[in-house]
């Protein structure tokens, strides 16, 4: 069982399937280089910056920052490219965790591998029973997601990628594991 | 005891005799690749975590690419193709094709085999998602990302989890005017998105066998498109004269046992195939050219580590030859060597690059990944409004190609260039049908 230090608590953010990392991140954004300061945290300005206009607005203009710290998605979160650019924009803009029914590799991968933010798998389809701006609540454990009538939803285990989790990544691990030293 | 040739080649890289599906193993890396989009963020990671002075894990396995954003002013991107200059050098790494220079190659997944870095039983590793290609030469090959990546610079192995394998059979031969395109637009229809998910995508039978080695990679390269980890197909005589003739490199090859137990089997006789389109936004939404006759199009792109190959563009002039196209057609060579193919290739006794300028095809781009991901906004073919476009690509993804309103239709280059030719969506077998 992985744990964090407190409960994730804060807006949720709301989207539904197949949410794709040129929707993430549009590909006019990958000059930026993550590992460069300010072009991470402009990086995190530019969060969820493909979706249509239609759709409230993710990040604030002054700020650079989203009120929302978990985002909920339906199936196949991350599809597309292996930009690591995807899990750090949301990780940048202020975004905790996110709670989807599944993820597409590559970006469950990075989110792992970066610490970024926590990719979480629904055991149902939350994407169809919050609405964004609802208030939320992560358990510390990470086993379940409550919603503002106080429901608890459960969340899957997060199985053999706990102690890379634990870790904070996957040089974390490689350290903790002497993989590598220190 | 049977297995895949994704647990073959996965087992001889962790040193062991046999791996299971699910289980997570460190494996050794033989190639690394990466590009001017995430290599900058790639040497970030390393030199955080191991220091500037940190050397990588072996200059010969290093391959550095750049092909995304090249023929643009944006100084971002220069200043990024910097970057990778001053760490090349500062690693002395060997295999370092420099924009503006004669190394300069192009898109990187059409670049890697061509340069003899693709060896069949190896194990590769890049830093973009299209890095599935080079299982058409039997290797298992994947994408990660820039922490991965930084990771593998240092040490040169990765922590991975053993992937299921789904095993698809094709057997039959392709009609006149179908491609590997068809092929694997037709299976991403029937398995979605996510169909293939964390899975190895394994492909056998004689219909892959029969297919020139271009369109083999065609295939794998849109592995991801249904999820996959990574495309792979057994390295026959075929693959292993392209591998001789690029590289003196020693390689072991490795084969599927075609009985090993999978996760799934599919069968296909693909002489039912027809040419096709992915609808927009996903590369998922198959359906037959000859019902979408009623969609008009704005543009054609023939390009990218997909569609941007040589065969592909012989097969787009098939149809151009002694034609004119109706709308804007854009045409970008995926590397160097393509580009040069365009003049000494010939369809119907003319070289390439003349049917495309008696077709009025818009002028030949230089080779790069240019509109295939938008980028940016002066970048060669990049949407900039409501488009209809038709592009032999392998993303139709809102804002894909640059405008969120504009919509892609992904095709085979057969397709697209009929496409052209009428000025809205069509089915190349007409063409064929009419003696071209
Ligand atoms: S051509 Fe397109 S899909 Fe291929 S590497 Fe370039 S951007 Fe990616």
């Amino acid at each position: 069982m992985s744990s964090i230090s407190e409960p994730i608590r804060g807006r949720v953010y709301v989207l539904e399937d197949n949410i794709d990392t040129d929707l993430i991140i549009p590909a006019e954004y990958l000059n930026l280089v993550p590992t460069i300061p300010e072009e991470y945290h402009k990086l995190g300005s530019y969060a969820m910056a493909g979706l249509p206009v239609s759709f409230p607005p993710f990040t604030d203009k002054e700020t650079g920052k989203t009120p929302y710290a978990i985002m909920i998605a339906g199936r196949n979160f991350g599809c597309g490219s292996s930009r690591e650019h995807a899990p750090i924009c949301l990780g940048a803009a202020g975004v905790k965790a996110v709670v989807a029914q599944s993820y597409a590799r590559i970006f469950f991968r990075n989110a792992i591998a970066t610490g970024e933010v926590y990719p979480l798998e629904s055991t149902e389809r939350l994407c169809d029973i919050f609405k964004t701006g609802d208030e939320a609540e992560i358990a510390a454990d990470l086993s379940t997601i409550k919603d503002s009538g106080g429901t608890v939803h459960q969340l899957k285990p997060v199985g053999a990628v706990a102690p890379v989790i634990e870790a904070g990544g996957i040089f974390g691990y490689a350290r903790k594991t002497g993989m590598i030293g220190n | 005891m049977k297995a895949t040739l994704t647990e073959k080649i996965m087992a001889r890289a962790a040193n062991r005799d046999s791996v299971k599906p699910g289980e997570n193993i460190w494996i050794n890396v033989d190639i690394l690749l990466t590009h001017d989009v995430c290599g900058p963020g790639t040497i970030g990671v390393f030199e955080r975590e191991l220091g500037e002075n940190a050397q990588v894990w072996d200059r010969n396995k290093v391959v550095i690419i750049p092909d995304h954003y090249i023929f643009t002013a944006d100084e971002k991107a220069h200043r990024n193709i910097n970057i990778l200059r001053d760490f090349v050098k500062r690693q002395n790494l060997p295999y370092y094709y420099d924009p503006g220079t004669r190394d300069y190659q192009g898109v990187c997944h059409v670049a890697l085999p061509q340069l003899g870095h693709v060896r069949p039983g190896e194990v590769i590793f890049g830093t973009d998602s299209h890095t599935c290609t080079h299982g058409a030469l039997g290797a298992f090959a994947t994408g990660i990302g820039n922490t991965d990546a930084g990771f593998v610079l240092g040490t040169g192995k990765l922590l991975v989890k053993v992937p299921e394998t789904l095993r698809f059979n094709l057997t039959g031969s392709l009609p006149q005017g179908v491609t590997a395109k068809d092929i694997i637009l037709r299976i991403i229809g029937d398995i979605g998105v996510d169909g293939a998910n964390y899975c190895a995508m394994e492909f056998l039978g004689e219909a892959v066998t029969s297919l020139s080695i271009e369109e083999r990679m065609t295939i794998c390269n849109m592995a991801i498109e249904a999820g996959g980890k990574n495309g792979i197909m057994n390295p026959d005589e075929k693959a292993l004269e392209y591998v001789r003739k690029r590289t003196d490199k020693p390689f072991e090859p490795l084969f599927a046992d075609a009985d090993a137990p999978v996760a799934a089997e599919y069968n296909y006789d693909v002489s039912e195939f027809e040419p096709c389109v992915a609808a927009p936004h996903l590369p998922s939404n198959y359906k037959p050219a000859s019902q979408c006759q009623d969609i008009k199009i704005d543009r054609a792109y023939i390009g990218s580590c997909t569609g941007g190959k040589i065969e592909d563009f012989i097969m787009a002039a098939q149809i151009l030859k002694g034609r004119k196209v109706k709308v804007p057609t854009f045409l970008v060579p995926a590397t160097v060597e393509v580009a040069e193919g365009l003049l000494t290739e010939k369809v119907g006794g003319k070289a390439l690059v003349e049917v495309f300028a008696a077709a009025e095809c818009e002028d030949i781009a230089p080779p790069s990944c240019a509109a295939c991901l938008g980028g940016p906004i002066d970048t060669f073919g990049r949407t900039s409004g409501n488009e209809v476009v038709i592009s032999t690509t392998n993303r139709n993804f809102i804002g894909r190609m640059g405008s969120k309103d504009s919509q892609i239709y992904l095709a085979s280059p057969f397709t697209a260039a009929a496409s052209a030719v009428n000025g809205y969506i069509s089915d190349p077998r007409a063409f064929f049908a009419a003696n071209i």
